[in-house]
This record gives structure tokens, C-alpha cells and sequence, in this order.
């Protein structure tokens, strides 16, 4: 890797204050920006520690909803009974990421960080749009079996690779950053950014911005919920395709209904198609076929991945079959 | 005499493994030693037009930059298998010139003081290239196919006996159908690494290879340095899988590049090197014509396969090589052809043609048992091979229908309804689908040097090596039963030049051809200490007769009276000797190939003279093989459960029932066929190199991309042996483990997968999109 230096945070303020140029990163578990570096992906010239900062709490506020430090581990998360309870899918994505290993290191504001895994993004001997601007993006001429194929853009078309974040998007959680303009609360959906014509931006996050919280709102049908996640292993591997879903029925009716997907999508994707559908309709496969039709109608499938357009209709009918069962 | 041979001992360097204490290759400390990482091209086939190493070797900690313009001029490789030597691309003898015959080829190594300083100056060396036209898809230079030779492996590639085109024409069943496997990566856990340590004109390597005794015969001639000059240490291997039988350039370029250094270098390739530097298995094409009679008797068997080849060497990937004995029928056809491509050539592995042959045919024989309404277990027993057609020979020993029936009962298979997608649990669909294993008994020369000291202990030295499969438990359980000693007081030392050449680790021969020379050589240290008990006036067994002489537990005594005896120690302390020593050669060779383990000059010599008045070694060479051929039979049977929904599979259970001769060690042998089996599901469902399709680089290429099975992947495993001794083969009766295990289990699972659903794939691997 490129040689760097690295400095341990005490605070908030010192993280921030150390964090501007833009040729320094935050550090938490490490497992996705090492990575990066040792492949040269990523060569900032300073590395700030932000694990020693006092943001690993989960705490029920008055209002309902759940503030999740930027710190707490992945593995804590998803065994937190809180968030079992309340959000079982958020458990669910969580632990059907990475390892047990990964999971113990891995931090909650890191997760919401993880660069994409495509292939050629982590190979400098390739061209890559999001790792050089202007360079091209062999992806979508070549092998793009992993690739997405809802919010592509004619610069990139790689996947957003976090499960955790698929249901957050569907909870429409919050997150709060604090910078050296003060702090600010960012909506889920407008954290991530499509590719568009600038990939090598993922996030709408401010160079200097430390993330402390997210904030996940009081929901009280996501207690019935579901992630499912499809891929070729039994374990250890990202989503081919996968779906967060939530669904709130009475009498066989759907009354509201909260649905997002991953593997799919150039970010975290939240169907508010999908849920037009199912809000207000019976709860049978029929309709939850039209909601997965809805949800991928805009798809644009590559050579290597148009499977994915059928697999991730098959993914939330059965998501929401499962959801569907448990009332 | 077999007190330990068969018993699930434990491993005897387990405790070491575990607890960090067995140094691998690229783990011994050197004093003075530096770094060197490769540098690897970004093009797929040119020329370097220039490379700048003078910002690389002003970097921090550099101490060199090699590349083809101030590394040593090699020699021509003088050997070219795995036994005697082979360098796995000949054609391209690294940094000899500015020539890119493929993507990822290494063309500098960068040395440094510390392995992150080298890792940095490597993205340092800027190079500017003249590019050429490569061709990378095998499927699209097709028509530029050739028939091949023959195969490194010394198998024969195109066969025939009678005339299937003509058969197929009139026969009443027919199946013609192409599959395909993709390019596979061996993937062990260690990779390949060399730490060389140059001392005045000689050279020491420690060295990731399967064959100690090949890579010193190897490095020999290429450096242009006395075999005697050259010593190749390989103590613990983490896998090779084939990968690390031939030489890839990792091993010699340590040795260049410490010379050019003149400090010690260690060369480690990291997980993506090896995927453009270090071998892999071709992609296949295989075409497969069935013919049969209406009682489902094979009137012809045709196996058509296009491999893949490179331009600095060619390799077979012989998949049709069991093709022409594993069923009975008159007609059969098995030829290869080969395409050059600009791709790393490729090499052996695990199960080198058996692993996607039998896929292949194994699936085809599914496909007329369904076509022609046979249960598919009936098939085969229709058409059981007696003995070897192709070669109108017998089998040593064959215990097939033995392991057919037990393994039909084990998982069940009566129980099964024949009907594709007529069984169900829950949500899933549940499918049973079986196959044949087979893999060649392999074995060569091999020699052994057996010491018993005055204290009671013994000790072995072989140079063949343990590549993690269990070779030090199994030599140390054959020499205790020899030596008539507990297995703690025995010590078994493989994997270093300096000991009598073994054989190298591939082609599953370790056991059966070193075994042979150990036990000779144990029991001819036994025979001397007999001889002088008998012939010393103070020991109870002075004046006996040596066949009258039994040794067990460590003492000497009368066969038939175990009261008149002594111990072994007793007699050698009397004696005044610290030691008794006995080397032993054995020649026996069931492979085809003649250059496989030649005869050894220096020392070699004086074992074989030794061997000569060894009555084991003479009673082993008596043996009339030529009547023979040697093969491992064994069935695989699945079951698995398939989500129809979202085309996931899953193997719930997987069955084998293996005759491989003798078991040596039953939890060792055990481990092997289910890390074969294991492998199977990764071939079957998961495993796939992917290359850019407009650049023919690699694009999955680390173990993230690259899947190979995980814990919650894997099935039920059930594995039982027939355990018949082949007496044949030699007087241990083993025949090899290491293969056969990944043989069948894939056309098992894909045909338990047709079973589950009436979906037949034919390209692997099934993953989920190709089931929806
Ligand atoms: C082999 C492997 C398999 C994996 N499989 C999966 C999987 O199946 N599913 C899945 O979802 N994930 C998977 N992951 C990814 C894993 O979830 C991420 O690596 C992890 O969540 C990142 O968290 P971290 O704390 O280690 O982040 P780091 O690596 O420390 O940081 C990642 C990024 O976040 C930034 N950052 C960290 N904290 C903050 C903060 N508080 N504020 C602002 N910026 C911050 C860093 O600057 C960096 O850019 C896998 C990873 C590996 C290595
Ligand atoms: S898809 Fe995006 S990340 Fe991948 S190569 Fe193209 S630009 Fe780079």
C-alpha cells in the first residue's frame, strides 16, 4: 500500500478536525478501506482511528425510533434484542453478510461506506470510472455477472454490495453526520448517490463529514419483516439479489408495506413503486407478483446479468410470501 | 504384522499444524533475507517496449529490481516431468526477454528490505509495451484446434477400438450432447512461495512443490549448477492440488534473484499472481456420443473434447482418459484437440481429465438411463467392465459392484422415485442422482533410507513430500508395523533433496510407491539386526533361523516361543553400534511414462545395489504385472434439495464407497475422498474462473470472487471403503486416495439435479440463474 499516516481520534472534534483534505479517510474496522489500500483502490496519505470515539451505543428514544452509534459493530447489531424485536430484518441482513469474523470488526458507519465489489473497480490494470474518473468502464462491455441493473448509468453500473443497508432503506432510516460545518441528519435515500456521470461519488457525504448515528424510525410493522438473500453459496458471499421487506395486514389486506432490494441496484434500492402496489391490495401472490413486476420495471439487464431480472421478482414474492405467512 | 496400518490414528504433525509449529516453505527466518514481490504485465500478448525500474529502486528499502534485461541467462530445462523435473511453461523461461505471451505474466521482481517496501516499489516499475493481437476465447478460435500429442501426464489422448460412427448410425438409443467445464484455479490455502539462499556456488530453496527430488533435478539444469549443488526443502505443503507439481516461475526466480542480490530472497506469489501465474485447469468442450441396444448394452462410446493449450507450452487436459475403460462396449472413440491461446498453460489438477471427463460421461450415461427408461445404477451394472478393453488386460483388482450395492443402500437409492421432480420436502425439490469414480493406481520408483538406533527409536528419510494429505502418518504407521515398533518411537522425515529420491506427490502415488520402499528398507534394518543376534554368542536367538525370527514391540524373539527373545536395543548396545541402517529402491513403475522417476546418479546407485539382497525389494520386483492394469473403481451417490423458486441448490447428503486397495490410515483416507468430495460441489455448483471477455484477463480472482465451497455448503458426508488389499499393485496392497474422491461426485449432483427438477444442465457450474 501506499505509505500513510495514521491518527488516533479522541473526540468527535479532533476526528473532524484531522479529516481535512481529502487525502484523509476515517478508519474503523478496517475491513473494506485495507482492503482497498493494500490493491492501491484507495490511497489516502492519512488514516484517522475513529474506534476509540464514544459512538457504540443503541438506544430507544422517547419517540420510538432507535439511535444506532456509528461504532457498533456489525455482530452487535444484529444480536441487539432491541433490534431483533422491532427490526428482525436488519438481523436478518446483517448476519447473512460477510463472516463471523468480519462481522465482529465491521462497524455500522463503515458498512454504510463499503465501496462496490466489482471486479474491475479492484483491479488497476483495468480502466474503471470510479476509481478514474474519465478512464472508461470495462464492466459493461465485459464480465458483469454481479453488476446492477436498476439506477445504471452509461459510466458505471456497479452494485452497492451492503445487505444491512437494503433494509435501512426500506425503514427510510436517518443518518447523522457531524462536520466542520456542525452536524446534520441525512435521509437514507439521499445518502447514496447514483453513478450518473460522476461514479467515482458514492455518497453525498462532505469531505471532513464523521457519521455518528443512524437512526432508525419506530415502525411498528417491521417487527414483521424479512431479508432474503439470494446467491450461489450457502455463505460468505454477496447478494445475487435480495430483498428487505415489511408488511403491515389486516383481514388479508395489505395496509402499508415497506420493500427494498439489493444486488440489483447502483445503491440501497427502495421500491416506492413496489409499495404502490401492495399498499391497499389483498395479500396473495398475485399481488405480490405485480409488486415485483413494478419494482423491476425500469431494469436494464447487461450480458451477464440479465438473470438477475427474474431472480429479483422471484426474491421479493418470496420475501413477501414468508412475510405474508406470518401474520 | 499390521499392529497400526488401518487405524484412524491421528495425524502425527497435527499438534504441530495447529499449534503454528510446522514451518511451511515461506516461513523460515533468514538472516540478511530480503523481499521480493513480482511485477506482473498488463497486457495480453506484445512486447516490452521499455521498463523503468529507477523510480522502483529509488523507493525506500529497494535492493534490486530484476528484469529481463540484468537477470541470469537460464538453461534450457533438461527434464520434463513431474518426477524428474518440469517446468511448467518451457517456451518461457522467466525474464529472458521482453516477450507477453499472456495477461498477468511476471516480468520484474522487486526486491526490498521489508515485504510492504517491496509490495510498493512493484507498482513503481513503469513499462510501456508494443501490443499485439492475442486470442483468449476458446470457444471462438475453435476451428483453430489441433490434435494433440500426447499428455504430459502420459496418458494417451486419442483412442480407438472398433468403429463407433459407424455403431451410433443403427443404434436404437441415442445421446449426443456437448458439456462444458470452465477454467478452474487450484486455489490451495498456501501459495506458491520459495525463500532461496545462495551459500558460495550452491543453492538451498525452500520450496512450495510436490516434488523435492524434480525441482532440485530441475533448478539443476536450468541454473547450469550440479545436481549436488542444489537442495530443495518442501517440509510442510498447504495443498497443491497439481499446482505445485510442475515448477512455476516463483522457484527460479528466488534463485535468480538472490544471486543478483547476493542476499537470501523470499518470493511469495500473491493469491491474484496465481491466477495468471501459476497454472490452472483448461476449460473443456466435451462432445459425447452414446449408442445402445434396447436393454441399454453401449453399442459405442464417442468422446470428442477441445482443451485448452498456450503458446509457450502445451498441456492435455485429458478428460476422456477413463472413456475407454470404464465401460464395456466394442466401439469406442476418445480423441483431444487442443487450442493455443494467450492464457497461462495449464496444468494438472486434482484429477487431471478424470475430474471433468467423468463429469461428462457420467452425465451422458444419466441421460440414456433416463432416455431409455434404466434405472441408472442398472445401466451401469449393464455395462460393467470386466476387464480393461482398450488395453485387453485385467484388473488388478476390481470391487465395483461391491461398492454400487453398499452405496445404493447407504443413501437409499430404492427408496427413490425414478420420476424427475416427483419428490418433495417443504419448498424443496429433492433429487438422488449417483455416479461412477475411477482414477488409474498409480506407481513409481521410488527409494527409502530406514535407521533403527540403540535407543530404541527409528527414523525415515524419503524425499517425497506430505502435501497436507497425511503421507508422514501413513509412512510412519507403514515403517512401525515394519520396524515391529509403536508408532511414537518412529520419526518419518520427507520433503528435503537430501534424502533417497521419493516419488513426487501427484498423480495419487505417494502411497503406494513410496510405502513399499519404506517398509523394504525398514524391514532390511530389521534383517540386519536379526542377522546379528543370530550370530552373536550372547543373545538368546544366537543360532536360529532368521525365518524362525519374528520382530514386534520392539524385541526380537522365536516365532514359536516369544518367552526366547530380546530387545532391539539390547542387542545393538551389546554390539557397541549406535545404529543399523538399511536403504532400499524399489523400481516397480505402473505408469506409462518412462522418464517419470529415472534412476538417480550418486548415492542412488548404492541403493539399488543394497536392494538387491533385499528379499522384499526382490519379492515386490518379481511380481508379473504386465498382465495388469491398475485402477481405482467407486461410486458416488447425493441427494439434493432444490429451491425451484430461485434455482438453489443444495447437497444434503453425498455418499462414496471407494475400492482403493488397502486403507492405510482410515481417518486420513476418509479426509481425502471428502476434500475430493468437497471439491465436487465446487465444481459442480460454484467454482469458475471468469475472464474479461475483451482482454482475457482474469477478472475473478481472489477467494471472494472465486468460490469454492464453505462450511454451510456442505453436505452429510458418508464415506466407506471396500478395503481390499490389491497385492498386485505391491505388498502394501494400498493404491492411492488422494483423486479419485473428486471423480464422479460432479455428474452425481448434476444428475441428482435433474432428477430434483427435469432441468439437464450441461455447463457448468449450476448455478442459479442457469435453473430458473
Ligand atoms: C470477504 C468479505 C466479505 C464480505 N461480505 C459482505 C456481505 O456479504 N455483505 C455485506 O454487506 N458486506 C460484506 N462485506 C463488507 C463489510 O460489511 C464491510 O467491509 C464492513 O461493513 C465495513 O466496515 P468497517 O468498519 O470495517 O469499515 P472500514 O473499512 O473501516 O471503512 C470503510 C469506509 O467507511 C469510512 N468510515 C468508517 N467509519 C466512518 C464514520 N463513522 N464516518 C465516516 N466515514 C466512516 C472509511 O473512511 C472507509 O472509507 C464483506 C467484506 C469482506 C472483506
Ligand atoms: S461498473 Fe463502475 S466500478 Fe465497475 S468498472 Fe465500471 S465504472 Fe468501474
Amino acid at each position: 500500500m501506499e505509505p500513510f499516516k495514521l491518527v488516533r481520534a479522541q473526540n468527535n472534534a479532533s476526528a473532524i478536525a484531522a479529516s481535512n483534505s481529502k487525502e484523509t479517510k476515517f478508519i474503523a474496522g478496517g475491513t473494506n478501506i485495507i482492503d482497498l489500500m493494500k490493491l492501491y483502490v484507495e490511497k489516502p496519505k492519512q488514516l484517522v482511528d475513529v474506534t476509540s470515539l464514544n459512538l457504540k451505543q443503541i438506544e430507544t428514544q422517547p419517540d420510538g425510533s432507535v439511535k444506532i452509534g456509528a461504532l457498533v459493530k456489525n455482530s452487535d447489531l444484529a444480536y441487539h434484542p432491541v433490534i431483533k424485536q422491532k427490526y428482525p430484518f436488519l438481523s436478518e441482513a446483517l448476519l447473512s453478510g460477510a463472516s463471523a469474523q468480519l462481522r465482529n470488526m465491521a462497524s455500522v458507519g463503515g458498512n454504510l461506506l463499503q465501496r462496490t465489489r466489482c471486479y474491475y473497480f479492484y483491479d488497476t490494470a483495468f480502466p474503471c470510472n470510479k476509481r478514474e474518473p474519465g478512464s472508461g468502464c470495462p464492466a459493461i462491455s465485459g464480465y458483469n455477472r454481479i453488476h446492477a441493473v436498476l439506477g445504471t448509468s452509461d459510466k458505471c453500473i456497479a452494485t452497492s454490495p451492503s445487505d444491512m443497508c437494503v433494509p435501512m432503506a426500506a425503514l427510510g432510516a436517518m443518518i447523522q453526520v457531524e462536520g466542520p460545518a456542525g452536524s446534520r441528519k441525512i435521509p437514507f435515500a439521499d445518502f447514496h448517490r447514483l453513478p450518473g456521470d460522476t461514479p467515482q461519488i458514492d455518497t453525498n457525504l462532505k469531505q471532513g463529514e464523521l457519521i455518528t448515528a443512524v437512526i432508525l424510525p419506530s415502525l411498528p410493522f417491521a417487527a414483521k419483516s424479512h431479508y432474503l438473500k439470494v446467491r450461489d453459496r450457502a455463505s460468505y458471499e454477496f447478494a445475487l439479489t435480495s430483498a428487505a421487506v415489511a408488511l403491515d395486514i389486516s383481514n388479508g389486506k395489505i395496509n402499508n408495506s415497506r420493500i427494498a432490494l439489493g444486488g440489483v441496484g447502483t445503491k440501497p434500492w427502495r421500491s416506492f413503486a413496489a409499495e404502490k402496489v401492495l399498499n391497499g391490495a389483498a395479500a396473495n401472490t398475485q399481488t405480490y407478483r405485480a409488486a415485483a413486476e413494478a419494482a423491476m420495471a425500469g431494469a436494464k439487464p447487461h450480458k451477464y446479468n440479465a438473470f438477475k431480472v427474474e431472480l429479483a421478482k422471484r426474491t421479493i414474492v418470496r420475501a413477501l410470501e414468508t412475510v405474508g405467512g406470518m401474520v | 504384522m499390521n499392529e497400526t496400518v488401518g487405524k484412524p490414528i491421528d495425524r502425527v504433525d497435527g499438534k504441530l499444524k495447529v499449534t503454528g509449529g510446522a514451518t511451511y516453505s515461506a516461513e523460515f527466518n533468514i538472516k540478511n533475507m530480503v523481499h521480493g514481490v513480482a511485477v506482473t504485465s498488463e497486457i495480453t500478448k506484445g512486447r516490452i517496449q521499455n521498463i523503468n525500474t529507477g523510480i522502483a529502486e529509488k523507493s525506500p528499502g529497494v535492493v534490486g529490481v530484476m528484469t529481463y534485461k540484468n537477470s541470469m541467462q537460464l538453461h534450457s530445462p533438461q527434464t520434463s516431468s513431474p518426477g524428474a523435473g518440469k517446468f511448467a511453461e518451457k517456451d518461457l523461461l522467466p525474464l529472458q526477454n521482453d516477450r507477453v505471451f499472456y495477461d498477468g505474466q511476471i516480468i520484474a521482481v522487486v526486491m526490498a528490505e521489508t515485504l510492504e517496501q517491496a509490495e510498493h516499489a512493484a507498482t513503481l516499475v513503469k513499462v510501456n509495451y508494443q501490443r499485439e493481437e492475442p486470442v483468449f476465447d476458446l470457444e471462438k478460435n475453435i476451428e483453430k484446434a489441433y490434435e494433440a500429442a500426447s499428455a504430459s501426464t502420459g496418458a494417451e489422448t486419442q483412442t480407438k477400438r472398433g468403429n463407433a460412427t459407424e455403431s451410433l448410425k443403427t443404434a436404437s438409443q441415442k445421446i449426443e450432447q456437448t458439456y462444458t467445464t470452465p477454467v478452474y484455479h487450484h486455489n490451495a490455502m498456501e501459495p506458491h512461495a520459495t525463500i532461496a539462499l545462495w551459500q558460495g556456488e550452491t543453492v538451498l530453496l525452500y520450496d512450495a512443490t510436490q516434488s523435492v527430488a524434480g525441482t532440485q533435478g530441475l533448478m539443476s539444469s536450468m541454473l547450469g549448477v550440479p545436481k549436488e549443488k542444489v537442495r530443495v526443502v518442501s517440509y510442510y505443503l498447504g495443498g497443491g492440488f497439481g499446482s505445485k507439481g510442475f515448477s512455476w516461475p516463483n522457484t527460479v526466480l528466488a534463485a535468480m534473484a538472490a544471486k543478483l542480490v547476493s542476499r537470501p530472497v523470499k518470493l511469495v506469489l500473491t493469491r491474484q499472481q496465481q491466477f495468471t501465474t501459476a497454472g490452472r485447469r483448461s476449460q473443456t468442450i466435451q462432445k459425447i456420443s452414446l449408442g445402445a441396444d434396447q436393454s441399454g448394452k453401449l453399442s459405442a462410446i464417442k468422446h470428442a473434447s477441445t482443451v485448452e493449450s498456450s503458446f509457450v507450452d502445451e498441456f492435455v487436459e485429458t478428460a476422456g482418459v477413463a472413456t475407454s475403460m470404464i465401460y464395456s462396449s466394442q466401439n469406442v472413440e476418445v480423441s483431444h484437440k487442443l487450442v493455443r491461446l494467450n492464457k497461462v498453460t495449464p496444468c494438472p489438477m486434482r484429477a487431471p481429465g478424470e475430474a471433468p471427463g467423468t463429469y461428462a460421461l457420467e452425465v451422458a450415461m444419466d441421460e440414456l438411463a433416463y432416455q431409455s427408461k434404466i434405472d441408472p445404477l442398472q445401466l451401469r451394472l449393464i455395462n460393467y467392465a470386466d476387464q480393461e478393453e482398450q488395453k485387453k488386460k485385467k484388473f488388478s483388482s476390481k470391487y465395483l459392484k461391491e461398492c454400487y450395492q453398499k452405496g445404493a443402500e447407504m443413501i437409499g437409492w430404492s427408496k427413490r422415485n425414478p420420476q424427475p421432480g416427483s419428490m418433495k420436502e417443504g419448498k424443496y425439490l429433492v433429487g438422488y442422482g449417483m455416479a461412477t469414480a475411477t482414477y488409474p493406481a498409480n506407481r513409481s520408483a521410488s527409494s527409502a533410507k530406514a535407521t533403527l538406533f540403540a535407543d530404541g527409536h527409528a527414523e525415515i528419510l524419503c524425499a517425497t513430500q506430505d502435501i497436507g494429505t497425511g503421507t508422514y502418518t501413513i509412512m510412519t504407521q507403514t515403517a512401525a508395523d515394519a520396524f515391529g515398533l509403536p508408532i511414537e518411537k518412529v520419526t518419518v522425515k520427507l520433503g528435503d533433496s537430501e534424502f533417497p529420491k521419493g516419488a513426487n506427490s501427484g498423480g495419487s502415488q505417494v502411497t503406494a510407491s513410496v510405502g513399499p520402499a519404506i517398509r523394504a528398507a525398514s524391514m532390511g534394518a530389521v534383517s540386519k539386526l536379526v542377522k546379528l543376534a543370530i550370530g552373536d554368542g550372547k543373545s538368546p536367538l544366537h543360532g536360529q533361523k532368521e525365518a524362525d525370527i519374528t520382530a514386534q514391540n520392539g524385541r526380537l524373539s522365536l516365532k514359536t516361543k516369544p518367552d526366547q527373545g530380546e530387545d532391539y536395543t539390547q542387542i545393538l548396545v551389546r554390539q557397541g553400534l549406535q545404529k543399523i541402517e538399511a536403504q532400499a529402491a524399489t523400481k516397480v513403475s505402473t505408469r506409462q511414462q518412462t522418464e517419470a522417476n529415472p534412476a538417480a546418479g550418486g548415492s542412488e546407485e548404492q541403493i539399488e545395489e543394497e536392494s538387491k539382497s533385499n528379499p522384499v525389494v526382490q519379492e515386490d520386483e518379481k511380481t508379473d504385472r504386465k498382465p495388469y492394469v491398475f485402477h481405482s473403481f467407486g461410486v458416488q451417490f447425493v441427494k439434493v434439495l432444490v429451491d425451484p423458486d430461485l434455482g438453489m441448490v443444495h447437497v444434503d447428503k453425498a455418499v462414496a464407497v471407494m475400492d482403493v486397495g488397502t486403507i492405510m490410515n482410515l481417518k486420513t483416507a476418509k479426509s481425502q475422498i471428502m476434500g475430493g468430495m468437497i471439491f465436487g460441489i465446487g465444481m459442480a455448483l460454484l467454482e469458475e474462473t471468469n475472464y474479461d471477455p475483451n482482454r482475457g484477463r482474469p477478472v475473478t480472482k481472489d477467494l471472494a470472487n472465486y468460490l469454492v465451497p464453505v462450511h454451510a455448503d456442505m453436505p452429510d458426508i458418508e464415506v466407506e471403503f471396500i478395503n481390499k488389499p490389491d497385492m498386485l499393485i505391491s505388498p502394501i496392497g494400498a493404491r492411492g486416495v488422494g483423486e479419485i474422491g473428486i471423480t464422479g461426485i460432479t455428474a452425481a449432483i448434476n444428475n441428482a439435479i435433474y432428477h430434483a427438477t427435469g432441468k439437464r444442465v450441461r455447463e457448468l457450474p449450476v448455478t442459479p440463474d442457469k435453473l430458473l
